[in-house]
C-alpha cells in the first residue's frame, strides 16, 4: 500500500491528535477507580492487588501488545523490583518508600535494558527461552544468595516506613490503595503519551513488519531496547508495590506461574490497548477471589481451563464480548463524531 | 569421576527419550508445545498405579505406559491440537501452559500432591564396579533401553520410507504436500509415538528424576534446552545435546553445588545468543 497523495501532513497531525484524545468511557474509568477509595473502603485490600497487578500487566502489553515480543519470564523484573524495594526498606537505606520504588524502577530498567539485547535476535521460540532463562537465573540467584535474600523462606522482618513521613500503611489497605492507585495512575498517563506519540506508532510497524518498518527508515532495534527497558521498569513498579504493601518478598515473586498468570491477565483484557491489562486485572483477581475461595488448591486448572478455552475460541471473538460497549462508546465520542468524514478518511489509509 | 559421567550419560539419554517427540513436534509443524512434559508425567503415573497398586512386573508396564501415552497423545492430537496448529506462537504458548496447568492439578486431585516412587524390582536395585568405576544397575538399564531406542529411532529416521517423508516433511512441509505426502497423518502418527516416548521415559525416570504433579513443569525448560540446543533437523542434534545436558547437570550439582542449575541456564542462554538455531543445526530455511 502506497502512502496516498490526499494524506496531507494536516490530515495525519488530525489523525493522531484524535487517536491521543482522551474517550469518556476513559475519564469514567479513573472516575470509578478513585471513587473507590470511598465507595468500597472495605474491598481495599483486593483492590490493591488489582492495581499492582494491572500495572504489571500494563508492562507485557507494552512489550507484546505494542512491540510484539512474547515473554514467558517478564517475572523476573517483576521480582527485581520487589526484592529490591523488600531490601532497601529491611536495611533501612532509604525510609521514603515512593523514593525507593523509584529505585526499584530504575534497578529494573537497568536489568531490561541489559537483557533486551538478548530478545533482539531469533525467532518467538528463542525469545521465549530467553526470557525464561533470565527469570529462572534470577530466581536461581536470590535462592543461592540466602544472606541477602533469605533464600526460600522469603525476606522477612520488612517494616515499610510510612509514606511521606506521614501516611502509614494500615493493614486494610487505605493508604496501600490509594497509593498504588496513583501510582498506576501516573504511569498510565506516561505510558498513554507514549504510545500515541509518533514512537508508539512506530512500534506498531515494528510489530507488524519489521522488515519494512526498517525499511522506512526506523531503526527496530533501538524501538525493541527501549521498550523493553521500559517495560521492565513498570513491572520493577509494580513488583515494589507488592513488596511494599505486604512488607514481604520471596522466591515466588520470580516463578513462572506469575509469568504465566500474567500472560491470562492480559489475554483475558486484550493485548494492544492500554486498558486490556487493568480490566484483565480485575477480572482475573475477582475470579481469583471466587474460585480460589471453592477449591484453593485447585486454582491452576481452573487457570489452565481458561487458557485453553480462550484459545479454543479464539481470542479475537473472546475480546469480541466488548464489541457493544465499544459501540455505545462510539457513539458517545461525540467529539469524534464531528470530525468523523475527515478523520476516517485517513484512518482508511492509514490502517 | 567415571562414575558422575556415567550417571550423567543415563540422565541425559532419559533426557533424550523424553524430549525426542518434542524436537519432531517442533520442528515438524513449528509448533511450541510447552505441555511436552504433560504426557511424560502421564506414563510415569500410570507405571506407578500399575507397579505399585496392581503389582504389574516392572518391565510388563514400561510397554503400557508406553502404549496409553502414546493413545492419551493421538487423543488430544486429534481433539484439541489440530485446531490450534495454525494459530500464532502466542496462542500456542497459552494453550500449552493453559494445558500445563490443568494435568498439574488433575494429577495432584486424583493422586495427590506428594513425590511418588515406582517399586523398582531387586534385580535392578544397588551398585557394582567394574574396575573402580560404580555403575548403578537402574542406570546401566536406563542407558541400554534408551541406547536401542536411539538406535532404532535413527535407523527409522534414515533408513525407511517413513522416515524420509518424515524429514521431507520436517524440510519443507509445503513442498512435501506438493508431493502428495500427507504430513497431517506423519505428523499425528509421529506425535502419538513422541507421547509415547515421552510417557515411556517418565516411566523409567519416575525413580531417577523424582514424580510429582509439578513434573511437567519443573522439566519443561530441560525439554526446551535439548529441542533448541540441539536444533529440529535431524536425530544426532538434540542426542548430542541431551547428552551434553545430562553430563554438565550432573557434573555441576557435583563438583559446584553452590551454583544449582545457575549453570544450566546461563549455557543455554550464551547458545541460544550465539546459535539461534541450534548448536547442531544446518542454516534454516525459515
Amino acid at each position: 500500500m502506497t502512502t496516498p497523495a490526499r494524506l496531507t501532513i494536516v490530515a495525519a497531525t488530525e489523525w493522531l491528535s484524535e487517536r491521543a484524545r482522551w474517550h469518556p468511557l476513559e475519564f469514567l474509568f479513573w472516575i470509578a477507580a478513585f471513587a473507590a477509595i470511598y465507595l468500597m473502603p472495605s474491598r481495599h485490600l483486593i483492590l490493591t492487588e488489582i492495581a499492582w497487578l494491572g500495572l504489571f500487566a500494563l508492562s507485557l502489553d507494552l512489550i507484546l501488545g505494542y512491540a510484539g515480543i512474547i515473554s514467558l519470564g517478564h517475572a523476573a523484573f517483576f521480582g527485581l523490583g520487589a526484592y529490591t524495594a523488600a531490601l532497601l526498606a529491611k536495611h533501612e537505606i532509604i525510609n521514603e518508600p515512593a523514593a525507593a520504588l523509584l529505585i526499584a524502577g530504575v534497578a529494573a530498567m537497568a536489568l531490561g535494558f541489559l537483557t533486551s539485547f538478548l530478545v533482539l535476535r531469533g525467532s518467538d521460540l528463542t525469545r521465549l527461552m530467553v526470557t525464561l532463562g533470565v527469570a529462572l537465573v534470577l530466581r536461581e540467584l536470590a535462592n543461592r544468595n540466602g544472606w541477602l535474600t533469605g533464600g526460600a523462606d522469603g525476606l522477612q522482618g520488612v517494616t515499610i516506613k510510612p509514606l511521606l513521613g506521614t501516611f502509614r500503611f494500615d493493614m486494610f489497605g487505605h493508604t496501600g490503595y490509594i497509593y498504588c492507585l496513583t501510582v498506576l495512575f501516573i504511569l498510565f498517563l506516561l505510558a498513554r503519551r507514549m504510545v500515541n506519540s509518533p514512537f508508539g506508532l512506530s512500534l506498531l510497524s515494528v510489530k507488524d513488519n519489521p522488515l519494512r518498518a526498517s525499511a522506512i527508515g526506523i531503526s527496530v532495534d533501538a524501538r525493541l531496547v527501549a521498550v523493553y527497558t521500559v517495560a521492565a521498569g513498570y513491572a520493577g513498579i509494580a513488583g515494589a508495590l507488592l513488596a511494599q504493601t505486604t512488607a514481604f518478598a520471596s522466591l515466588e515473586v520470580f516463578s513462572f506461574d506469575r509469568s504465566a498468570d500474567l500472560l491470562l491477565v492480559l489475554i483475558i483484557g486484550g493485548a494492544g490497548y492500554l486498558y486490556g491489562g487493568l480490566i484483565g486485572a480485575i477480572v482475573f483477581k475477582i475470579m481469583q477471589d471466587y474460585l480460589s475461595a471453592l477449591t484453593p488448591q485447585y486454582w491452576p486448572f481452573w487457570i489452565g481451563l481458561v487458557l485453553v478455552v480462550i484459545v479454543l475460541v479464539g481470542r479475537d471473538r473472546i475480546t469480541s464480548w466488548t464489541a457493544p460497549i465499544r459501540l455505545f462508546a462510539e457513539r458517545l465520542n461525540w467529539r469524534a463524531l464531528k470530525r468523523r468524514p475527515a478523520a476516517s478518511i485517513t484512518e482508511e489509509h492509514l490502517s | 569421576m567415571l562414575t558422575i559421567l556415567f550417571d550423567g550419560i543415563a540422565y541425559g539419554m532419559l533426557l533424550f527419550v523424553l524430549a525426542s517427540g518434542l524436537a519432531v513436534t517442533l520442528g515438524l509443524m513449528n509448533f511450541v508445545n510447552l505441555a511436552h512434559g504433560a504426557f511424560a508425567m502421564a506414563g510415569g503415573y500410570i507405571t506407578v498405579i500399575l507397579v505399585n497398586r496392581l503389582g504389574l512386573p516392572f518391565f510388563a508396564s514400561l510397554p503400557i505406559a508406553f502404549l496409553a501415552s502414546a493413545l492419551i497423545g493421538f487423543v488430544f492430537e486429534r481433539t484439541l491440537y489440530v485446531h490450534v496448529y495454525r494459530k500464532s506462537h502466542l496462542d500456542q504458548v497459552l494453550f500449552t501452559i493453559g494445558l500445563v496447568f490443568m494435568s498439574v492439578a488433575t494429577v495432584d486431585y486424583f493422586l495427590g500432591s506428594s513425590q511418588v516412587f515406582v517399586q523398582v524390582p531387586d534385580t535392578l536395585q544397588g551398585q557394582f564396579s567394574v574396575s573402580g568405576v560404580g555403575i548403578g544397575r537402574y542406570r546401566l538399564l536406563i542407558i541400554i533401553v534408551c541406547g536401542l531406542l536411539t538406535i532404532a529411532l535413527q535407523f527409522v529416521f534414515a533408513n525407511t520410507r517413513f522416515g524420509s517423508r518424515l524429514r521431507a516433511a520436517v524440510d519443507d512441509s509445503r513442498v512435501a504436500r506438493g508431493l502428495g505426502i500427507n504430513v497431517n497423518r506423519i505428523f499425528a502418527v509421529t506425535f502419538a509415538f513422541g507421547s509415547g516416548l515421552a510417557g515411556l521415559g517418565g516411566a523409567l525416570g519416575a525413580e531417577i528424576l523424582g514424580l510429582d504433579p509439578t513434573f511437567p513443569l519443573k522439566f519443561m525448560i530441560y525439554f526446551l534446552i535439548v529441542v533448541t540446543v540441539g536444533g529440529t533437523s535431524s536425530i544426532t542434534g538434540p542426542f548430542f545435546a541431551s547428552l551434553l545436558l545430562g553430563i554438565s547437570d550432573v557434573a555441576g550439582k557435583y563438583y559446584v553445588p553452590t551454583l544449582g542449575a545457575f549453570v544450566i541456564y546461563t549455557i543455554m542462554i550464551i547458545i541460544l545468543i550465539w546459535r539461534p538455531q541450534g548448536l547442531f543445526s544446518r542454516a534454516s530455511s525459515r
